[in-house]
C-alpha cells in the first residue's frame, strides 16, 4: 500500500475532516494504539517500565500541557516544575483526605485544582509579554515549591516534610503504593495519555484552538479580528495547567511514590519540559511525544553506553550527559528550529512522493 | 531608637550591598541583550566557569584530569607548579573567556541569525547546560575556594562607628564593601567604553538598529563577539566577587536566577535599571525576610513567621510591579503595531 490519499474516497463531511485523512496513517495509528493497549501490558516489566514506559507517559502528558500554552498560544512559561507540584500536593490531600475516592476521580480533581492556580499565575499575562511573561512565571515556579515546602498543612505535619503515596484501587486493583503491579500502573497512565492526548488534538483543530494560534501569532491583530484576548490566553492556562497537574499528579502518586518537593518540582523540571517541547516542535501533540520519547530515552543511552560499555565513573557520565544534552539542544535549534515534529512532516511529504518524486 | 528599628538599617545596609552582586550579575544580561537581543540565560552559568577557570588556573590544575585519568589510566592532578600569580591567572582568564566568546559566536549564534527570540533563549539554555557539563569536566565539580586577596571578614571602621552612634555595631563584610567599589568602577567604565571609544560607538549603534548599523559598515560579527566578551568580563567579576563570598561551586550559576527578577524590575534593556533594580530587590527582599521572620513584628501580629522567602520574594516583587508598568522601571516603552 502507497502513502498517499489517492484512491481513499471521503463520501462525508466526518470522514473528510478527520484527524487523520490518509489511510496508510489511520492503520498506523490503530496499530499503535493496539500494541500499546493490548500487547505492552502482557510483557512489560519492572525495568522496562520504571525506566522507560511510565516516564515516558507521564511526561508526554505535561509536554502536551505545555505545548498548548507555549507552542499553541505563544505564552512562554518556565513554571511548569511548579504546577505539576500543586498537581502532585493536591493528589496526596485529596488521597489523604478522601481515603473512599478511586484514583481517576482523585487524578481529575488535582487536575482542575491546578487549573484553577495556573488560571491565578496566568492573570499577569494579560499585560505582560515575552520574556517579562517567562520571567515572571519564575514567580509560580519559586513560590508554590516553598509554599509547599513551608507549610506543614501540604504535607500533613510529617516529620521528614516528604509525602508519600497511600495504597489507593481502580476496579480493585491498587494503582499506587508499594503492592501495585506495574502493568497496573502502565495502564492506568496509559488511560490518561490516550484520552488527553485525544482532547488536546480536538481542542487545537477546533475554535480554542484557532483562537489560540491567533494570539501566538500577534495578538493585537487578533484583538481586531475579534479573538477575546483575556478568554484565549486564560482559556490556554487553565488547559495547560490542568494537564501538568495530571502529569505532575502522576508522576508523584503513580511514578515515584514518594516526593520531596524541591527536589521533584525545581527548576529543573521546568526547563526539562521545555526542551521536550522544543526539541519535539512547538505546536505539536505529535512533536511532545517525540520530544518526551527522546529526553527521557537519552540519559538511559548515556548511561548504558557510558557507565557500563566504556567503564567510565558515574560522575564523569553524568557531566557528559550535560555536555550532550545542551549541544544536542543547540544542534537541533540550529538543523531543524521546528522540532522533531518538523523531520516527521519532511519525511511524509517525501514518503507521499515515493518512489516516483518529480 | 528602638532596636529592630536599628536592626532593621543593618538589613537594609547589608541588602544595599546583596543588591550591587545582584546588579553585578544583571549587567552582563543588559549589555547582550542591548546589543543582539539574546536573552542570555548562561550569564549565571558563565560566571561559574569564569570562576572555577580562575581557580584552576590559580591552582596549577591539569584541564580534564579526571577524565583524561579514566580513560587513560594516569594519575595526573596538577602543572608542575602549584600556585599561579592571581593577576597573571586573572588575565589568563580573561583571555579564556573572549575565547569563548568568540565559540559562542561562532558556532552558536552565526547559525540562528534571523530566529525567533524565544529560539535564541532556548539556545543559551542549551549553552547553560553545556557549558555547566564542560566546566564539571575540565575542573571537577568540588567546592572549591577562591582567594585572590580580597580583604574579608567584618569592617571595623564601620563596625565602630556606628557603635559610638547607635550603641550597636553594624556587620558589614569588607568583602561587600570591595564588591561595591569594584561594580561601581565596572559600571564606569563600561559606561566610558560605550561613550567615548568607537569600538563602544559601534556596540550602541548596533544596539539601536542592526540594519542601519550594518549598512554604514559595523561589522555586527565583530560587535557580537566583543560583547559577549565583555559580558564573558563581567560574568568573571561577578563570579570572583561571589565566589570569594561563597565558594566556587554549582549554586554560583543558580545567581543568574537572582538577576532575572532584577532584569524584570529594572527592564532588560537599561544600565542604570540593572543597579537601581539590583539595589531594590537587594533591600526589599533583606527587609522583608526580616519582617516575615520577626517574631517581634510579623509574629506579634499575625501569630507566625515565615522564613527562607528570599526564594520568592523577588520574582513576586517584580511581578506585582510589571503589572503596573510592563517594561520594566527604565525599559524602553514597548510600541505595539499590526
Amino acid at each position: 500500500m502507497f502513502y498517499r490519499e489517492a484512491g481513499d474516497f471521503k463520501t462525508s463531511y466526518a470522514a473528510d475532516n478527520q484527524t487523520f485523512p490518509i489511510a496508510f496513517d489511520r492503520y498506523r495509528y490503530y496499530f499503535v494504539l493496539f500494541i500499546a493497549i493490548a500487547v505492552i501490558p502482557f510483557v512489560v516489566n519492572e525495568y522496562w517500565a520504571n525506566a522507560l514506559l511510565l516516564p515516558f507517559l507521564i511526561y508526554a502528558i505535561a509536554a502536551i500541557g505545555l505545548n498548548i500554552l507555549t507552542g499553541y498560544c505563544g505564552q512562554v512559561s518556565l513554571g511548569t516544575g511548579g504546577f505539576m507540584a500543586v498537581g502532585a500536593y493536591a493528589t496526596y490531600k485529596l488521597m489523604t483526605a478522601f481515603p473512599g475516592l478511586d484514583m481517576v476521580t482523585i487524578t481529575f480533581l488535582s487536575g482542575f485544582i491546578t487549573a484553577g492556580v495556573g488560571v491565578l499565575f496566568g492573570l499577569p499575562s494579560l499585560r505582560i509579554k515575552g520574556f517579562y511573561l517567562a520571567v515572571a512565571t519564575l514567580a509560580a515556579q519559586f513560590f508554590l515549591v516553598w509554599l509547599f515546602n513551608r507549610v506543614p498543612w501540604f504535607y500533613n505535619y510529617s516529620a521528614s516534610g516528604q509525602i508519600n503515596a497511600p495504597e489507593r484501587t481502580m476496579f480493585g486493583l491498587a494503582v499506587t503504593g508499594p503492592n501495585a503491579e506495574v502493568w497496573v500502573k502502565y495502564l492506568f497512565c496509559l488511560f490518561f495519555v490516550i484520552l488527553l492526548a485525544w482532547v488536546a488534538r480536538n481542542l487545537t483543530r477546533g475554535t480554542v484552538g484557532r483562537q489560540w494560534m491567533a494570539i501566538r501569532d500577534m495578538d493585537i491583530a487578533a484583538e481586531i479580528i475579534g479573538v477575546n484576548p483575556l478568554k484565549a490566553k486564560l482559556t490556554a492556562f487553565a488547559i495547560s495547567s490542568f494537564y501538568v497537574g495530571i502529569s505532575g499528579a502522576l508522576l508523584f502518586s503513580v511514578f515515584l511514590g514518594a516526593v520531596e518537593v524541591g527536589e521533584a518540582f525545581g527548576i529543573t523540571k521546568s526547563f526539562l519540559v521545555l526542551f521536550m517541547v522544543i526539541i519535539g516542535g512547538l505546536g505539536s501533540i505529535f512533536g511532545s511525544f517525540a520530544g518526551a520519547a527522546f529526553l527521557v530515552l537519552l540519559p538511559v543511552a548515556l548511561k548504558v553506553l557510558g557507565v557500563d560499555t566504556l567503564g567510565w565513573p558515574t560522575d564523569i557520565v553524568a557531566h557528559f550527559q550535560l555536555v550532550i544534552v545542551g549541544g544536542l539542544i543547540i544542534f537541533f535549534l540550529i538543523v531543524e528550529p521546528h522540532g522533531l515534529a518538523q523531520l516527521w512532516r519532511l519525511a511524509k511529504e517525501k514518503l507521499r512522493l515515493w518512489p516516483f518524486p518529480h | 531608637m528602638p532596636d529592630q528599628l536599628i536592626f532593621a538599617m543593618e538589613v537594609v545596609a547589608n541588602g544595599l550591598m546583596t543588591g550591587v552582586m545582584y546588579a553585578l550579575v544583571a549587567l552582563g544580561f543588559v549589555l547582550i541583550y542591548k546589543a543582539s537581543g539574546i536573552f542570555n540565560y548562561a550569564q549565571g552559568v558563565m560566571a561559574l566557569f569564569a570562576a572555577m577557570t580562575l581557580v584552576g588556573i590559580q591552582e596549577g590544575r591539569v584541564p580534564f584530569a579526571h577524565l583524561i585519568n579514566a580513560t587513560f589510566g594516569t594519575e595526573i592532578h596538577h602543572l608542575p607548579w602549584h600556585s599561579v600569580p592571581a593577576l597573571l591567572a586573572i588575565a589568563l582568564t580573561v583571555l579564556v573567556m573572549i575565547g569563548l566568546a568568540w565559540f559562542v559566536q561562532k558556532v552558536v549564534f552565526h547559525h540562528l541569525v534571523g530566529q525567533e527570540p524565544i529560539i535564541l533563549f532556548m539556545a543559551t539554555i542549551g549553552l547553560a547546560y553545556f557549558l555547566e557539563g564542560v566546566a564539571d569536566l575540565m575542573w571537577g565539580s568540588e567546592i572549591r575556594t577562591l582567594d585572590i586577596g580580597l580583604p574579608q571578614g567584618i569592617n571595623t571602621i564601620i563596625d565602630e562607628t556606628t557603635f559610638n552612634w547607635f550603641g550597636y555595631g553594624f556587620f558589614i563584610d569588607n568583602l561587600d564593601i570591595v564588591a561595591a567599589i569594584v561594580a561601581a568602577v565596572l559600571v564606569a567604565g563600561l559606561v566610558a567604553f560605550a561613550q567615548y571609544t568607537k569600538q563602544g560607538r559601534a556596540m550602541r549603534a548596533v544596539a539601536d538598529d542592526h540594519q542601519a548599523a550594518l549598512s554604514v559598515g559595523i561589522s555586527l560579527n565583530f560587535v557580537w563577539i566583543l560583547v559577549w566578551s565583555l559580558a564573558g568580563f563581567v560574568a568573571l567579576v561577578a563570579g570572583t566577587m561571589w565566589g570569594a563570598k561563597s565558594g566556587v561551586q554549582f549554586s554560583l550559576s543558580l545567581i543568574a536566577l537572582k538577576a532575572l527578577p532584577v532584569l524584570m524590575l529594572g527592564g532588560f534593556t537599561s544600565i542604570p535599571g540593572a543597579i537601581v533594580g539590583g539595589l531594590i530587590i537587594g533591600v526589599g527582599e533583606a527587609l522583608f525576610e526580616f519582617i516575615v521572620s520577626s517574631n517581634d513584628i510579623f509574629g506579634a501580629v499575625f501569630g507566625f513567621t515565615l522564613n527562607a522567602t528570599e526564594n520568592w520574594f523577588a520574582y513576586v516583587l517584580a511581578l506585582i510591579f510589571l503589572v503596573f508598568r510592563p517594561q520594566g522601571l527604565f525599559g524602553e516603552k514597548i510600541i505595539e503595531r499590526v
